[in-house]
């Protein structure tokens, strides 16, 4: 599969995110903000960091950036796209997933390992995670917390578009195990097509033994799952 | 070909009218608010830090944003007004957490 990275002035997750693409064997290339195509792509990672400085809002300059109109395009055409961290943020300002991220209610930067409850399998991004799994993956952000208005959130729940809760190491939803304030605990969300998904925390930086945990694979493994699933590539 | 940018479709019609006459110059004043129901950690601790210096009656903060933008002289307010709010709800604000008032002087 062929996977494209995008790479935004200050993103700093680009290059782990192609490393993570490449230790499952398949290819990925960076694309640049400025490029309004996205060649021969399968599926497209908007990867973490501070695109444009985190400039007005996170994420609200990148949505404008001509390769967003390209991948906006791709998902509209039913490709899938996945946000990691900054890479969410940017896909909720740019409207093509439900609510928004803001400031920890901590206020502080997090950067710690975190686990992750699966809601649901019935995603590209989730049919691989055995079930009872609870993914031990780190977290790096400031503004992470998870907010949508009541109506959003209730028809989140009926379409089954929330992915991911925080929880503690029991797969218990504490509120200690909540890192930023996020509404129900709300780690990770896909669009109602279900071919678009964001997560703060960052798998990519967890599909190696080295790196203190592999379970990231798990949502790479999916998505490459779903794709040798589909007939062909999308081109966009 | 790059396409236009939705943020430089928009603006260009903020200079159309009566430009070249001399005028005053225009600002625009944007202000950006959380929404009341979203949480606002920010608010929430510069009114507890109010409280600790022993200033009394504070019973919200809210923590938010100013944006000015000055525009060319002889713009057509009317025009700019409509322009601008178009660019506060696509760009400046984000509507799912934040409310805006914009003064055009």
């Amino acid at each position: 599969m062929n996977f494209a990275v995008l790479q935004f002035p200050a993103s700093n997750c680009d290059q782990d995110a192609v490393h993570a693409v490449e230790l499952l064997g398949h290819s990925a290339r960076l694309v640049w903000h400025k490029d309004s195509a996205l060649g021969d792509t399968d599926a497209v990672i908007v990867p973490g960091g501070f695109s444009y400085g985190d400039y007005l809002r996170c994420g609200a300059i990148a949505r404008f950036s001509p390769v967003m109109q390209a991948v906006k395009q791709f998902a509209d055409n039913g490709g899938m796209v996945l946000g990691i961290c900054n890479g969410f943020q940017v896909l909720c300002e740019a409207n093509l997933l439900p609510g928004a991220l803001i400031r920890n209610r901590s206020l502080q930067f997090r950067c710690e390992h975190i686990y992750l409850k699966t809601a649901t399998h019935d995603s590209a991004f989730t049919s691989q995670i055995p079930p009872g799994k609870l993914l031990r993956v780190p977290i790096a952000h400031g503004e992470g917390c998870y907010f949508a208005d009541a109506d959003t959130l209730a028809q989140m729940k009926a379409n089954r578009q929330i992915l991911w809760h925080y929880c503690n190491g029991q797969g218990e939803l504490t509120d200690d195990a909540n890192p930023n304030g996020a509404l129900e605990h709300i780690a990770g969300v896909c669009n109602e097509r279900r071919n678009v998904a964001g997560l703060m925390p960052h798998p990519e930086r967890a599909c190696e033994s080295l790196l203190g945990s592999t379970d990231g694979r798990l949502i790479f493994e999916s998505m490459i799952h779903a794709l040798g699933q589909k007939p062909a590539a999308l081109a966009a | 070909m790059r396409k236009h940018s939705p943020r430089r479709r928009a603006l260009p019609n903020i200079r159309l009218v009566f430009a070249g006459t001399a005028r005053f110059a225009m600002k625009a004043k944007i202000i950006i608010t959380p929404k009341k129901a979203v949480l606002d950690p920010q608010g929430k601790t510069v009114q507890s830090a109010l409280e600790h210096m022993g200033y009394q009656g504070v019973v919200g903060v809210h923590v938010g944003k100013y944006v000015e933008i000055d525009l060319a002289p002889g713009t057509d307010r009317a025009v700019a007004q409509q322009a601008l709010d178009e660019a506060c709800h696509r760009f400046l604000s984000n509507p799912v957490i934040e409310d805006y008032k914009l003064e055009i002087e």
